[in-house]
């Protein structure tokens, strides 16, 4: 390690998914034929005038609850002037002194145990800006010839959140990401969606000695559309830092641009372009008042959250912490776990399958849990025939395996496959006869004392039978004939 | 008092490309308007809340329902130069 350390920030726009834009009631939705979303509000036409979605103020107010925020009585809108073509108004309806949600926090779990709290500055309420596709024959963003515009996503409502610089490595940006990606799912004011953009980071980073109290010089990142793409770009961005400052150079406050295929930051703007936004209150809007009550209504309203799952989930189902922890850290896999142990109440099996075989499978095919065809009724009956010695824990982990990849019930396949576990001695006993027969030689180093031999001749017996045995009742009987 | 400087800045920002006689001209009318706006800097305002709207109207909201959409067609009537349902635009970057 140098003798530097990182100050990150970030800046998060989440777009909320209401029914309907913050202005217009234009639809909210992703992708789709590019302009068929856009009306005379949200193309920014004369004469137009903006209406503010009350569900969004909502959202906004619940968000910056959620994350400790002292809301505003008082709130407004400022119009934010910059000529860039995302935005057909050429200004941007955002929030500047009076933002709704003001000073908060939000306590993170770094990978090494230790909580952090990392303070909010600010959660305010803007419009988003429309989608630029760059057109150039080189593919690259520089080398642009020309730009395609497309207005859908203009005026969805966006909530901004600013934090203070308070992350010291990229974990804990990652961490702080997935922690406030994992709220808003909680609170549903989002699909909060990083590669469809439903959910973007820029971040702050600059180095300084350690011990010293004033920032270093700053570059903003951008362009990070993955939890991973975050992590690295951080990385790099302080090496770079570092590698500039260890030969006595100084950095460049600039905007940098992330490029994930080329592993590598890159200055975005080659000119000095001073930022002058020229906010001033839109007159188009009235400003809000948060009465209290109002405040208080929205605070009763918040479902709970992934640290209060967490306590209770230990409480509730006697799990250890790091079970309730990684149970809770995402909203499906608490929901998942919440409703398979409504019916099945051997927790301590339930999670062990969830963080286990469950997860593994999901890893490998890069699914979240909510996106696979295997549900709590699915492992709760895979579990109970596994307890009442339908089958055993290892053609469990088979049915499991087809199960996980046809969405078919266990039962279902267990019938199909003819994989019930074969319970009855006399028919057992029969096969291991035959082993026993068969293998004189491991028979005698058995009676030797060579237990090796035991494994073999069990391993034998489920052979035959196709892993159907129990194998409990193979080892019982082979002890039993191998003492006659 | 605003100087050519300011003007030119002030240009730049709202993309307006001044002949060095505009400029000019712009210094002195802008300077004019700043002044005269200035005068309510004489008045005590020290007891006066900021308002930033003429109306008292607060709280004007709607509520969260959809509604219908300009078709592709009419959304890109006005535009100079269409491409892929899209409006184009020169390079920026």
């Amino acid at each position: 390690m140098s003798d530097y350390e990182a100050v990150i920030g970030l800046e998060i726009h989440i777009e909320l998914n209401t029914q309907s834009k913050m202005f217009c009631d234009c639809e909210v939705a992703f992708a789709g034929e590019p302009n068929t979303r856009t009306c005379e509000v949200c193309l920014g036409m004369p004469g137009s005038l903006p209406v503010t979605n009350e569900k969004a103020i909502q959202y906004i107010a619940k968000l910056g609850l959620a994350l400790n925020c002292e809301i505003a009585n008082f709130t407004q809108f400022h119009r934010k002037n910059y000529f860039y073509p995302d935005m057909p108004k050429d200004y941007q309806i955002s929030q500047f002194d009076l933002p709704v949600a003001g000073k908060g926090y939000l306590d993170i779990e770094s990978d090494t145990g230790e909580f952090k709290r990392i303070g909010i500055t600010r959660a305010h309420i803007e419009e988003d800006t429309g989608k630029m596709l760059h057109i150039s024959r080189t593919g690259r963003i520089h080398g642009a010839d020309y730009s395609l515009v497309d207005f859908n996503r203009a005026g969805t409502p966006l909530a901004e959140v600013v934090t203070e610089p308070d992350i010291r490595n990229p974990d804990d940006a990652r961490i702080f990401m997935q922690s406030l990606r994992n709220i808003a799912l909680h609170l549903g004011i989002s699909d909060v969606n990083m590669e469809e953009g439903s959910l973007r980071v820029d971040a702050n980073v600059s180095l300084r000695k350690v011990g010293q109290k004033e920032l270093g010089t700053k570059t903003e990142v951008k362009n990070m559309n993955s939890f991973r793409a975050l992590k690295r770009a951080l990385d790099f961005e302080i090496a770079r830092h570092t590698k500039l400052l260890e030969a006595g150079e100084r950095v460049v406050q600039e905007t940098r641009h992330w490029d994930d295929a080329g592993g590598k930051t890159t200055s975005l703007r080659s000119k000095e372009e001073a930022h002058d936004y020229r906010y001033f209150p839109e007159p188009d809007l009235v400003p809000l008042t948060l009465k209290p009550s109002y405040i208080e209504e929205i605070r009763a309203t918040l479902p709970e959250l992934p640290e209060a799952r967490r306590k209770r989930f230990e409480d509730q189902y006697s799990l250890v912490p790091h079970d309730a922890r990684v149970l809770s850290f995402e909203k499906a896999v608490g929901d998942f776990f919440e409703e398979s142990a409504k019916d099945y109440k051997n927790y301590k099996s339930l999670v062990n399958w969830i963080m286990g075989e469950f997860s593994y499978h999901l890893n490998n095919q890069g699914l979240a849990i909510d996106e696979c065809a295997l549900t709590p009724k699915h492992l709760v009956q895979l579990l109970k025939m596994i307890d009442d010695n339908t089958i055993s824990g290892k053609i469990a982990k088979e049915v499991f395996d087809e199960m996980f990849n046809t969405g078919k019930l266990p039962s279902v396949i267990v019938e199909e496959k003819g994989l019930t576990q074969i319970t009855d001695q006399s028919e057992i006993e029969k096969v291991v006869d035959m082993v026993l027969e068969e293998n004189p030689q491991a028979v005698t180093d058995l009676k030797e004392g060579k237990d090796r031999a035991l494994g073999f001749l069990v391993g034998q017996v489920m052979r035959l039978t196709k892993g159907k045995a129990s194998p409990e009742l193979v080892n019982k009987l082979l002890w039993e004939k191998i003492k006659q | 008092m605003i100087t050519k400087k300011d003007v030119e800045h002030i240009a730049l920002l709202s993309r307006l490309d001044l002949t060095e006689e505009e400029k000019d001209k712009l210094v002195n009318q802008l300077g004019q308007i700043l002044e005269h706006a200035g005068k309510i800097a004489s008045l005590d305002t020290s007891k006066v809340e900021p308002t930033s709207h003429a109306v008292e109207t607060k709280n004007v909201l709607r509520k969260d329902v959809k509604g219908p959409s300009l078709s592709q067609e009419e959304a890109l009537s006005n535009a100079p130069e269409i491409e892929e349902g899209s409006f184009v635009v020169p390079k920026i970057v």
